[in-house]
């Protein structure tokens, strides 16, 4: 029945027969499939169905609600366009690892438990590894192995926490988590980390950016967004989440102006972005939640346009460091178009759809009387306008023009990239159809003059500024230095502090004991008695007249019959009672 | 053949100065109709003449010398990791 089948099995199987089909048809087929999940979702009733009993639990595979569903419709719309930019793509390897990924991304939102939940987000780490690998570039393979092992430790973060929850409550149904414990907050860390939230982002700008110009595309949407999806549902309210969240705006933004990789600068702009829904889960009012649903909704198009415009252009000129790039507007001036309307959403700009969603959230703030948490979000909305909405387009587009002559790129991804920028500015004029799938029905009005004004002069007057101080955003060839130094430099520092430390106490004990303290002691054991005797029986001798040669002579005698342990009984007796006198006295 | 002349007005100083009295005139007018526009105060100083335009000024330059100040100790060589 069409009506209650899990719309992440039509790509997760789907994806199993993306190696039948040659040529264009295997390009087709895969657009083909997401659109097909689309259409599911947009039919699917609201309940639970597809429960399944597995090992003493009942797995719901399948829970609608119109939570579920406004994730659901993303997923699918942004797959559609990400396969119809991936139209030049010849890879299986690719095609199979981003359906399936999407598919178990689909396979988070829609279970209704959390073991099913736990399946399809490992699943998700597994095949979105992939689309890194498959740059086959060394480095990507380091940040590979970097991102899945950062992901497992989430994973067992997730795990640890899931086995306490369900030991302690009998229940493995994903609702909104009332209990504050151990349990509970393992399994949010566990989420997020998936949400990129510091200081356990770091897997995200290592390892996204060295992704291939498709795979950055895909990854860019559904890892974080999951995430989202989860706190949102299992955490609204949780008031650390707003400190996390206005944290992850501010970071992502200092960290996006040091940055020179043009795919890392838009990378940290992701953690900047869902900094913003983190903090709308945290605020947990239906408002501020609506806000997160629609922003990351809303995030998902823009973000993937920016992620293409600077696909295509890596895919053109193959380099993506901003002092490589420059004046591409001459031959590129389709992809700045409809990247530059990806960056004026990201920044809010009125008419684009950044404008109409995120100000949910900061309504949801005033409406609170959280003034610090208000001024955060506009200063940090202020700082996206900066380095995603300018700096970005900026330096590769215009700035120093490098002679680069690429020529417009091809029309696959054109028209993918015309489709997200038709959507981002429809959204922004008319976000009524996004407000009526909103899981809150929570009546608002973006446009009024005096918000698009103040809008508009928060954002005018960053760029001056951006502008006024183009010097000192002057790109250096560097690369920032950020948490991960823990794990990719940390372990070899560990390595070489332990190496240092324990070795140099061995080699300290090994003279010490070996060299020093044995050697030591067996001098003492061998000459002791006879020191012993002769300082008993020197000055015995001495008053007996002995001097000179006739007492050396009576020395030598006393070491030769000691050494050879033939002394004399009187000698033996005298040294037993020494010894027996030293041992006395030390007891 | 003749080769057809490549778009380059972003790249001529005249049209640099024109893009900049653009941005100061744009921002001018922006700052200007808060003086005949009332806004509502969400917490007593929203409203106060140029308050978005202020801040959107200042905490952009808080950001950049911000990062420009970690950038000192964070900012390292490309091959920092590979050596």
């Amino acid at each position: 029945m069409i009506s209650d089948f899990p719309p992440a099995a039509i790509l997760i199987l789907g994806a199993l027969l993306v190696p039948f089909f040659k040529g264009k048809a295997k390009n087709w087929y895969v657009i083909l499939l997401p659109a097909a999940a689309f259409y599911l979702i947009s039919q699917l009733q609201v309940g639970s169905s597809w429960q399944v009993h597995f090992f003493g639990f009942d797995l719901t595979f399948l829970r609608v609600d119109k939570l579920s569903k406004v994730f659901g419709y993303i997923f699918t719309l942004n797959a559609v366009a990400a396969f119809v930019y991936a139209f030049y793509l010849k890879d299986n390897t690719q095609h199979v690892a981003a359906a399936i990924y999407i598919g178990s991304a689909l396979g988070v939102v829609f279970a209704g438990d959390l073991v099913s939940l736990y399946f399809f987000w490992e699943v998700m780490a597994v095949a979105s590894t992939f689309l890194i690998l498959s740059r086959k570039t060394k480095k990507a393979q380091a940040a590979g192995m970097r991102y899945i092992m950062v992901h497992i430790f989430g994973g067992l973060c997730l795990l640890a926490g899931m086995v306490i929850y369900i030991t302690e409550t009998g229940s493995i149904a994903f609702n909104a988590m009332a209990d504050r414990n151990l349990g509970t907050y393992l399994i949010l860390i566990g989420l997020l980390v998936n949400a990129a939230a510091p200081p356990l982002h770091a897997w995200l700008p290592d390892a996204y950016p060295e992704a291939t110009a498709t795979g950055g595309v895909i990854l860019s949407a559904y890892t974080t967004k999951t995430a989202v999806y989860t706190l949102v549902r299992g955490f609204p309210g949780w008031e650390i989440l707003i400190v996390v969240g206005c944290i992850m705006t501010i970071y992502g933004i200092i960290y996006a102006l040091l940055e020179n990789d043009m795919r890392r600068i838009l990378a940290y702009s992701i953690i900047n972005q869902v900094g913003f829904m983190v903090c709308g889960v945290g605020i947990g009012t239906a408002m501020s939640l609506n806000g997160t649903v629609a922003h990351a909704f809303c995030h998902i198009i823009y973000k993937s346009l920016l992620w293409m415009s600077a696909g295509s252009v890596l895919y053109m000129v193959g380099k993506s460091k901003c002092t490589d790039l420059g004046g591409l507007y001459k031959t590129m001036p389709w992809t700045l178009i409809f990247g530059g309307i990806g960056a004026l959403s990201i920044s809010s700009f009125p008419a684009t759809s950044g404008f109409t969603s995120k100000s949910l959230i900061l309504d949801g703030a005033i409406h609170e009387h959280l003034m610090w948490v208000w001024l955060v979000l506009e200063v940090a909305s202020a700082g996206v306008f900066l380095h995603a909405g300018i700096k970005f387009p900026y330096f590769v587009f215009f700035a120093k023009d490098k002679g680069l002559r690429p020529g417009e790129t091809n029309k696959g991804m054109l028209i993918a990239m015309g489709f997200m920028a038709f959507m981002c500015i429809f959204l922004g004029l008319y976000p009524q159809p996004l407000y009526n799938v909103l899981p809150h029905v929570v009546p608002y009005q973006a446009y009024t003059f005096t918000h698009v004004i103040a809008q508009l002069q928060l954002l005018m007057l960053s760029a001056l500024v951006f502008f006024l101080f183009l010097k000192l955003l002057k790109r250096t060839e560097t690369i920032s230095i950020d948490t991960d130094w823990f794990y990719r430099k940390g372990g070899g520092l560990f390595y070489y502090v332990m190496d240092k430390a324990l070795n140099g106490i061995n080699g300290v004990s090994e003279r010490i004991f070996v060299g020093g303290l044995a050697g030591y002691l067996g001098r003492v054991s061998r000459d002791g008695p006879t020191r012993a005797a002769l300082l008993g029986m020197v000055p015995a001798w001495a008053i007996g007249g002995a001097k000179g040669e006739r007492l050396a002579i009576k020395k030598d005698n006393v070491r030769t019959a000691l050494r050879t342990g033939t002394s004399p009984i009187g000698i033996t007796a005298a040294i037993a009672t020494i010894f027996l006198v030293v041992v006395f006295l030390l007891l | 053949m003749k080769q057809k002349k490549e778009f380059d007005w972003f790249d001529r100083p005249e049209s640099k100065r024109k893009l900049w009295i653009w941005l100061y005139a744009f921002c001018g007018l922006l700052v200007a109709i808060d003086l005949f526009t009332h806004r509502h105060a969400y917490f007593g100083f929203g409203h106060y003449f140029a308050f978005y335009a202020l801040l959107g000024f200042v905490s952009c330059a808080v950001l950049i010398l911000f990062s420009k100040l970690v950038g000192l100790f964070l900012k390292a060589k490309e091959d920092y990791y590979d050596k």
